[in-house]
This record gives structure tokens, sequence and C-alpha cells, in this order.
């Protein structure tokens, strides 16, 4: 079985405890993606903890992009934007490095 | 993609079975897909919604919070079987408020729960291009 | 529409949900240990008036698997698959209401 820093992952590379995240964790999986986590890629990783703190699930892209939108204005709520962070997708891959499950209906 | 009239009728209280959790997923990924999702609550089923779920003790999720984002994913047709609250000595103020935001409306926070009789549901159901029964 | 029960009346409430919400124009096709309440028994008047109108199908096979064939309640219509696949035809939607 796969881990990171220790903590176990399944085959996609999401965490299979989700009370295991940390944040040099998000920094390894970022690393290993070759992405440089910025205080933008934060803002959107602690939206997305939030998220699944108040739903219990982890929002789908549109919703997203919707919610952030609504949070941080036009210019981060879009997905040009959240793809420039998160090049595999802001819900596949920020949920990822969140430390949250696959997106529901993200196939 | 067409847009299909989908309802969900919830009939089952939520950790006694897989059912309640399994319906609200499918319901999640019908969404995803944008088609016209309604959901009913008549039997056990209206116990999904009620207010004021803990599972600390049981050790499963509380997923009543995810009825929470519905909103947030156009869903905002929840209908309640009266004689199914009144069955139960429930009514709809043991419902959890849960709402959405009117994009037509200048985002005005409204009401998503609608408290309807059988014969109300019947004639709902009746307009819908497929009923799902969890 | 089509209605679809397939637990036993009295074990489950899927055919009490089911009769609670049908309008005046569905039927009721009882299927697998839905049959049991195609049976002459205690719970057959939950569905009296709807057979008597002609509106309440059994799966012939899942009948006869029970053993209730000759203890039938009045007016159910028997269906074989091919029977059960012409009233999803002629119904539209149907609801299963496992």
């Amino acid at each position: 079985m796969a881990d990171i820093l220790g903590a176990e992952v399944d085959e996609e590379g999401f965490l299979v405890d989700l009370s295991d995240w940390t944040k040099e964790i998000a920094e390894q999986m970022a690393k290993d993606d070759d992405v440089d986590l910025s205080d933008e890629h934060w803002d959107v990783i602690n939206f997305l903890r939030d998220y699944f703190e108040e739903y219990q699930i982890a929002p789908a892209v549109r919703v997203l992009t919707k919610a952030i939108a609504k949070r941080m204005g036009k210019d981060k709520g879009n997905s040009k934007y959240l793809y420039t962070l998160f090049p595999y997708g802001p819900g596949k891959q920020g949920c990822r490095f969140a430390g949250l499950p696959k997106p529901t209906g993200c196939i | 993609m067409a847009t299909k009239k989908f309802m969900y009728l919830n009939r089952r209280s939520s950790f006694g079975t897989v059912y309640a959790i399994e319906s609200l997923e499918v319901v999640l990924i019908a969404a995803a897909f944008e088609q016209d999702v309604s959901l009913a609550f008549i039997d056990d089923g209206v116990y999904q919604i009620v207010e004021g779920q803990n599972a600390d003790g049981i050790g499963m999720k509380n997923f009543s919070k995810t009825f929470h984002a519905l909103g947030d994913y156009d869903i905002n047709k929840l209908y309640v079987s009266a004689e199914s609250l009144e069955e139960r000595g429930l009514n709809v103020d043991d419902l959890m408020p849960l709402a959405y935001e009117d994009e037509d409306d200048d985002w005005a926070e409204k009401p998503s729960i609608k408290v309807v009789s059988n014969a109300q549901l019947s004639k709902i159901m009746s307009e819908q291009d497929v009923c799902l029964s969890f | 529409m089509l209605h679809t029960v397939n637990k036993s009346s009295f074990e489950r409430n899927s055919l009490k949900s089911c009769l609670n919400t049908i309008d005046n124009t569905s039927v009721i096709l009882l299927i697998e240990d839905g049959v049991i309440s195609a049976a002459k028994n205690t719970n057959s008047p939950m569905i009296a008036d709807l057979a008597a109108q002609g509106r309440v199908y059994a799966l012939q096979g899942d009948v006869e698997a029970r053993g209730i064939s000759s203890k039938l309640a009045d007016n159910i219509k028997l269906v074989d698959y091919a029977g059960f696949v012409d009233l999803v035809v002629e119904h539209g939607t149907t609801v299963s209401w496992v």
C-alpha cells in the first residue's frame, strides 16, 4: 500500500484516512505533482477543508467555482484561474491536496 | 445533454440501512450532470432531514449536514409528505431549515422544503421522467 | 405510471407507501415477495378496490414459485415476463418500490 509521509493513500493518491492530513502531507503531494504551493493554493485548500467540515462532502467543480466566486470574488471564482492553480483539476487535485475524498460525480 | 426530471423517493431513516446515504450520493451525481432533480421524503424518510442529528455516538458520518449543500447543487425542490410527518408527531419546524439562493431573484435565500399532501405528491410524481425509490 | 412492489406487505411498508401516493390511472405489478400481497390474506383489503378496477397485476412465475396460484385474492391479473414488458411500455414511467 502506497503512503505519503507514512499516511496511507489509495491508488489515485487520495488519503485513506482523512484525519491523517497535515500541511506537510499537502506540500509533499504538491511537490510530487511539480506544484509549488502558494498562498493562492492554500486559500483554495483551506476553503475545501472548511467546505468538507461543514457539509461532509467534497464539492463538485461547478459548486466549488460558484462558492469561491461568492466568497473571494469573481477573479478567483472562475475555472481558468482555478485550473491555473491546479492543472489536474481544482476538484480532483485540490481535494487530494486538501486530504478530502474525490468529489462525488467526478469521474 | 438532454435534461430529464428525476425524483428521488426517500423512504427510510438515515442510519439503519444504507439506502439514505446511497440515495444522497446518487442525487449529487445526477446534479453534477445538471439534471432537474427533486427529492421526496415519505414514511421514515422524513427523519433524514430532522434537525439536530448527531452520529458521533454510533461512529457514522453525519450526512444530514450534506443536505445543506444541495442548494449549491441547484437542488431546491424537497417535498415532504404531510401525512408522514403527522404520523410521526413531527411538523415542519422539526426539520432542518434547508434553503437555496435564487439566482433569478438577486440571490435571495428561499426555503427548499415544501410540505405537501400525498395527493399533491402523487401529481408531482406523475410529472417526472424518472422516479427512483430508496 | 407502473408501480412495481417486490416486498411482502407483512414484512415491509413498500406496498403501503405505494398506495399512499398512487394516482387514479396507475397500475401495480406485484413481483418477487410482493406477490404475497396477491394471495388472499388479512392484507388483501389493502388492494381490493384497485384489483376490482383491474389495476393489480402479479408476476405468474413468482406466484407459482410460492405456491399461491390457488390462493389468489379476487381480481388479481397474472402476467408472464412478456406481460411485464408490455406493462412497462404501456404505462411510461415505472417506480420500483424496493
